[in-house]
């Protein structure tokens, strides 16, 4: 069974200790939903598992994956950003993605790369295939962006606020899909201001902002144990 | 295995040559350039006939190093980047199929632009025929080292003249060899083939040595 | 005391505080010694007159500027491979100095080359090669300048420093072949074919001095760099502590 491990992990950034000693432990088929206030580190948390961010210290591994990728090459990274290019129509954005990002499909895990027309079809923006992505609203840009996870399967959903700029339906929509993905063996952590209950099964982590006594940085403090 | 880099660099290149791309711009920089020289230096043919090669150097290289911020820029405003990192492809063959790109999209013109410019500067046929090789041949260097200052200052707003304040002297050999290749076709104090090759041997280094540094630089830059 | 134990700032700053005077002592005193030697022992030229003189501050500050870039070179591999958090403070510090070195090479160079040459500069192979470089530094340095966070800016600029010291040798050679394409070796070199003692022993001992006044100047730049970090350390601190305050005014702002 593959599973997600996270051991004593600290991530600093720009020079402030966001994090210390974080330790969880996810399951196939588990999502985590992470809360916490402004600045306790949901975004970098999301980051550092991408392997985007080097945490300063811990270990983070994906366990019974494959042994050829990385952690964050088990993951897709569902952000703010939409990484999508105005200039170039639906279907091209989607298919680019699906040929460029190396699909990662562990034992356990069970998905299948989604057609691009179909996942489109199924999000409700199938009629858009051929236009430029410049004519998309908003909240169909935020659907063309979640497609994305679906062409090219990877077990692992890093999701920061997956459901802003979605409307109730499409948000009810997004919600029976990660429960597919937990049913398929896949994994979700996200973070989240709302309530995500209705995942399953779920884990809540609170992230707290670290204590003003507790900073870190690379000891331009006079903390005389940062580097002893 | 070969899929994903034909795809990379399909997108690169429409991404260049469609709306808001700035494939073209390149061009019209470097004709600008060109132009204001004689208004420079006068309209003495013979002067600018002996001149004309380094001038047409000079115009690539600062139209090439102007069309480069936004190389992996736009990639970092909108997520891509992360998403590049992320995907399990070696990040220096990445920014080398982004560099072959963005040369086929700005350089390839600059090159193509060159014999007609010559024709101003009362180049002779050999000399057009040297310029134009020796830019084939020097341009791609000049895009694999400006990618290095790309990644360097994609985090900066307005990195574009950080960019080429920190690659112009790296670029230095590229337009001795360049120039040096392009007069030794017409004037010969040494053979045309000696700096020619040297040239080669630059570019291929810089096809090395940029990518790795670039990549590295866009490992830190994501943070 | 190995080199791991001064990676902790504090304990750097310590051995700082009582190594500088020391060196410091013992770089006026060399000083001393090389500038009487410059000026009172060493013989006047018997082309050049007293114009020689300039070379014992010249040919130093010549060196220095290619060591410092050196040291730069190996703090980045500090930075970037062995992640010793005072590499890139010490590449950091080592560049404005290098630029002056630089900078006082260059003109003395003109100063030397006025009455030589007739001019104050020539596009001489060595003037040149010293000019790119002088521009790498002050490029280094605006790199260092534009990045806000220091440890981003310690990585962008050591792989800088890294593909700057892979191409000088490049430079370098490129320079001269160009040099010898446009105006063939005629051009008086500074150093003859051999150096006489009279000459050489000042110049040894002006070159210790200037390598003296680069420890200590470095050493004292490192030190204001990492009161200048703890003191960027402590701001942060600082915005941190009032974080609870502002979260309770807007409790659901996007991340």
């Amino acid at each position: 069974m593959p599973k997600l491990i996270v051991d004593d992990l600290t991530v600093d950034r720009g020079g402030r200790r966001v994090f210390a000693g974080l330790s969880f432990q996810l399951e196939a088929g588990h999502a985590l939903v992470i809360t916490g206030a402004n600045g306790a580190g949901k975004s970098s948390l999301l980051r550092t598992l991408a392997g985007l961010v080097p945490p300063a210290n811990g270990r983070m591994a994906f366990e019974g994956g494959d042994s050829d990728s990385t952690l964050a090459e088990h993951a897709h990274y569902f952000g703010h950003e939409s990484a999508v290019k105005r200039a170039l129509s639906v279907s091209s954005n989607l298919e680019f993605w699906r040929d460029f990002t190396r699909p990662v499909l562990p034992d356990g895990f069970a998905a299948n790369a989604m057609a691009p027309m179909d996942i489109l079809e199924l999000l409700g923006i199938g009629h858009t295939a051929d236009l430029p992505a410049a004519y998309l609203s908003a909240g169909q840009t935020r659907r063309l962006t979640l497609a994305r996870l679906f062409v090219s399967p990877r077990p692992l959903w890093l999701m920061d606020e997956p459901t802003s700029a979605l409307d109730a339906a499409s948000e009810a929509q997004l919600i029976g899909l990660m429960n597919t993905h937990l049913k398929n063996g896949g994994m979700i952590v996200t973070a989240t201001h709302t309530e995500l209950t209705a995942l399953s099964p779920v884990t809540a982590l609170q992230l707290t902002a670290p204590a003003a006594g507790d900073h870190g940085g690379h000891g331009y403090d006079d903390d005389l144990e940062a580097f002893a | 295995m070969s899929g994903w880099i034909s795809s990379l660099f399909r997108r690169e290149l429409q991404l260049a040559t469609r709306a808001g791309g700035s494939a073209l711009v390149g061009v019209l920089f470097f004709l600008a350039v060109v132009t204001v020289i004689p208004f420079g230096v006068g309209p003495d043919l013979n002067l600018l006939g002996r001149i004309g090669p380094a001038i047409l150097w000079i115009g690539a290289l600062l139209a090439t190093l102007l069309g480069l911020d936004r190389l992996f820029q736009a990639d970092r405003d909108d997520g891509s980047l992360d998403l590049l990192l992320m995907a399990g492809r070696p990040l220096e063959l990445v920014v080398l199929i982004k560099c072959l790109a963005h040369w086929v999209a700005t350089g390839l013109p600059l090159v193509a632009a060159a014999p007609v410019l010559a024709i101003f500067l009362n180049l002779e046929p050999v000399a057009i025929g040297a310029v134009t090789l020796t830019l084939l041949a020097g341009t791609p260097a000049l895009t694999f080292i400006g990618a290095i200052g790309a990644s360097l200052t994609v985090t900066l707003r307005r990195g574009g003249l950080l960019l080429a304040v920190l690659v112009v002297p790296l670029a230095i050999p590229v337009l001795i060899f360049g120039v040096s290749a392009a007069d030794a076709a017409v004037s010969d104090p040494v053979p045309f083939l000696t700096p020619f090759l040297i040239l080669c041997a630059l570019t291929l280094i810089a096809g090395v040595i940029g990518p790795i540094a670039s990549a590295a630089a866009l490992r830190f830059s994501a943070d | 005391m190995g080199i791991l134990d001064l990676a902790n700032p504090t304990r750097f700053l310590r051995l700082v505080q009582i190594v500088l005077p020391w060196l410091a002592g013992l770089c006026v005193i060399v000083f001393a010694a090389g500038l009487y030697m410059s000026f009172f022992t060493a013989p006047e030229d018997y082309q050049q007159g007293a114009t020689v003189r300039i070379m014992f501050i010249h040919v130093p500050a010549a060196w220095l500027s290619m060591m410092c870039y050196s040291i730069m070179a190996i703090s980045s591999l500090g930075t970037l491979v062995w992640k010793h958090p005072l590499a890139d403070v010490s590449a950091k510090a080592a560049a404005p100095i290098g630029a002056t070195f630089t900078f006082i090479a260059l003109v003395t160079g003109s100063l030397w080359g006025k009455p030589m040459w007739g001019t104050y500069w020539v596009w001489d192979a060595r003037l040149t090669s010293v000019l790119v470089l002088f521009i790498m530094y002050l490029g280094l340095m605006a790199l260092w300048r534009t990045m806000e966070d220091p440890i981003k800016a310690g990585k962008a600029a050591a792989i800088l420093t890294l593909v700057g010291a892979v191409n000088l040798p490049v430079i370098k050679f490129s320079v001269n072949w160009w040099n010898t394409l446009h105006q063939p070796a005629s051009v008086v070199r500074m150093d003859g074919p051999t150096i006489h003692p009279t000459i050489l022993i000042p110049l040894l001992v002006m070159a210790a001095a200037f390598t003296l006044l680069f420890f200590v100047l470095h050493l004292m730049a490192m030190r204001n760099e990492i009161l200048r970090r703890r003191l960027r350390a402590m701001r942060l601190k600082a915005a941190a502590q009032a974080r609870p305050a502002s979260a309770a005014l807007s409790p659901q702002a996007a991340e």
